[in-house]
C-alpha cells in the first residue's frame, strides 16, 4: 500500500501494472463500447463515454484484485453511462414502459419472427425499452453474461435477476409486436 | 389461467442458470404447462431474432487508438472526451489536484475496488454538487416539503428531517446518481460548510458507522433500516458524527 504507485494515486500505472492492464482490460474494449453504445444510443457520446470509462478503470486498476475483469469493467461503464444519463438528461430515455403504447398483449411466435426479422426492427425495439431493460438484455444477449456477473456488473442482488431478465424480455417481444412495429407488418 | 413459472424460472431454464434439480423439476413441469413450452418457443424464437440481427457493436478503431494514445505513461488522463462540457473538464481538474496532493500526505487505504469505487464516487457527487445551481432541486428547510418531493421521482421514500435547532439545519434536496442508481441526497450546512448525506435502499443488515476522507472530504457511511446512509463534507469529522447520532436516534 506504501509503493510509490499507490503514494501517486493511480494516475500513472508502473510499465509492469500497465502491461497488465493492457493484457486483462483492453481486450474488453468491445465489450465496454458495446455496453455505452445501447445505454446512450449510439454516437459520439458512447465513445465518450467508453473512453472515459476506460480512463476510470485505470485510475482505479490499483484497486482491483482480479476476478471477473469483464465483469469489473463493465460496471465501472454502466456506472458512467447513467451518470452521462442523469447530468445529460436524455430526453428520450425512460425509465418507464408503457404498455398500452406497446400494444398487443401476447404475441405470437410468427409475429415475433415477422417483427424481428430485420435488424432495423429490432434496434429500434430495443433503444424504445427503459434503460434498466435495454441493459439487462444486452448484458445477457449481446455479452452472454451470467446471473452473477449480471448482479455485479448492476448491482442488483443475484434472486431478482430472473425476474428482472423476464420483464425486459417481455417488454423487448411488446416492442416488437406493438404499433411502433404494427405498421411495417401490416405492410408485409 | 396463468403459470407464474412462465414468467420467471422459465428464464432461468431457459438460460442454464437453474441446478440440476431444478432443471430437472421445470423438465417434468414442462411435460404438463403448454403455457411454459410457450414461453420457452417464444424465447428461443427471440434469441435467434437477435443474434440473426448481429446488434453487437465493437468499438470503433478510432476510438481504440485514442484510449491507446491516452494510457501512455507520460499524461494518462491528457485525452479526456472532446465532448465532455467545460465544467466537466474544471471539476475534473480540481479533483485530480486535490486528489494527487491528498494522496501524496496520505495513501488511501482501499480495501477493495468496489468501495474506492464508490468513495471517488461520493466525492465526484459532492463536488458536482458545489456547481453553481446544482445544489438542491427543492429548495426548503421545511422537511414537509422535502419529503414529499421526493415521492415518484424515487422508488423509495427517504427519511427526511430538520435539524436546525441542533445546528444542521435542512437546505434542501436533490436526486443525484451513485453507483449507477437514483439516490436522494440531503444537503445541510454546518457553519457554512454543506453536507451531502446520500440515501438509498440496501438489502444488508444495519452497520455501524465507518468513516475516511479522500480529497480532502470527510464522508461516513453507515446502514440503518434498510437504507445506506453517506455522508460527506468538509467539515469536521466529528461534525459528520454528530448528524450521523441524529439522524439515526428517531
Amino acid at each position: 500500500m506504501n509503493s510509490p504507485v499507490a503514494e501517486e494515486g493511480c494516475n500513472v500505472l508502473d510499465s509492469q501494472e500497465q502491461a497488465r492492464f493492457e493484457t486483462l482490460v483492453l481486450p474488453h474494449l468491445d465489450a465496454a463500447y458495446n455496453l455505452a453504445r445501447w445505454l446512450l444510443h449510439g454516437g459520439a457520446d458512447a465513445e465518450d463515454a467508453a473512453q472515459e470509462a476506460m480512463l476510470r478503470a485505470y485510475r482505479f486498476f490499483n484497486g482491483f484484485r482480479g476476478g471477473d475483469v469483464r465483469a469489473w469493467l463493465l460496471q465501472i461503464v454502466r456506472n458512467t453511462c447513467f451518470t452521462w444519463m442523469q447530468k445529460n438528461r436524455h430526453g428520450k430515455d425512460t425509465d418507464e414502459f408503457d404498455e398500452e403504447v406497446h400494444g398487443l398483449p401476447s404475441p405470437t411466435p410468427e409475429a415475433l419472427a415477422i417483427a424481428a426479422d430485420s435488424r432495423g426492427r429490432l434496434t429500434r425495439a430495443l433503444e424504445s425499452l427503459p434503460s434498466r431493460s435495454r441493459e439487462i438484455i444486452v448484458l445477457r444477449e449481446l455479452e452472454g453474461c451470467s446471473y452473477k456477473e449480471i448482479a455485479i456488473i448492476t448491482s442488483i442482488p443475484i434472486g431478482t435477476v430472473m425476474s428482472t431478465l423476464s420483464r425486459a424480455r417481455r417488454q423487448l417481444q411488446l416492442a416488437l409486436t406493438g404499433p411502433a412495429n404494427k405498421e411495417s407488418i401490416h405492410d408485409l | 389461467m396463468i403459470c407464474d413459472r412462465a414468467g420467471t424460472v422459465v428464464h432461468g431454464y431457459f438460460d442454464n442458470e437453474l441446478d440440476a434439480a431444478g432443471a430437472a423439476a421445470f423438465e417434468r413441469h414442462l411435460e404438463q404447462c403448454s403455457e411454459c413450452v410457450d414461453a420457452l418457443d417464444d424465447l428461443e424464437s427471440l434469441r435467434s431474432s437477435i443474434s440473426l440481427a448481429q446488434l453487437y457493436e465493437r468499438a470503433p478503431a478510432p476510438l481504440r487508438k485514442k484510449i491507446l494514445a491516452s494510457l501512455g505513461p507520460e499524461h494518462p488522463l491528457a485525452a479526456l472526451p472532446s465532448r465532455t462540457v467545460w465544467r466537466w473538464l474544471a471539476v475534473a481538474a480540481a479533483f485530480l489536484l486535490i486528489a494527487y496532493a491528498s494522496w501524496r500526505v496520505t495513501p488511501v487505504a482501499r480495501s477493495s475496488s468496489y468501495e474506492s469505487v464508490l468513495a471517488a464516487e461520493i466525492v465526484d457527487a459532492h463536488l458536482r454538487s458545489m456547481q453553481p445551481g446544482h445544489l438542491t432541486d427543492v429548495i426548503s428547510t421545511d422537511q414537509h416539503t422535502v419529503k414529499p418531493w421526493f415521492d415518484g421521482k424515487l422508488d423509495f421514500s427517504p427519511p427526511v428531517q430538520d435539524f436546525g435547532d441542533q445546528g444542521f439545519p435542512l437546505q434542501g434536496g436533490r436526486i443525484d446518481v451513485v453507483h449507477g442508481r437514483s439516490v436522494a441526497a440531503l444537503v445541510y450546512v454546518r457553519r457554512k460548510h454543506f453536507v451531502n448525506v446520500f440515501i438509498w435502499p440496501v438489502d444488508e443488515q444495519d452497520r455501524a458507522p465507518s468513516s475516511g476522507s479522500q480529497q480532502g472530504y470527510q464522508w461516513l457511511e453507515w446502514r440503518k433500516g434498510g437504507m445506506e446512509f453517506c455522508a460527506i463534507s468538509d467539515a469536521a469529522p466529528s461534525a459528520l458524527e454528530q448528524l450521523q447520532s441524529l439522524l439515526t436516534s428517531n
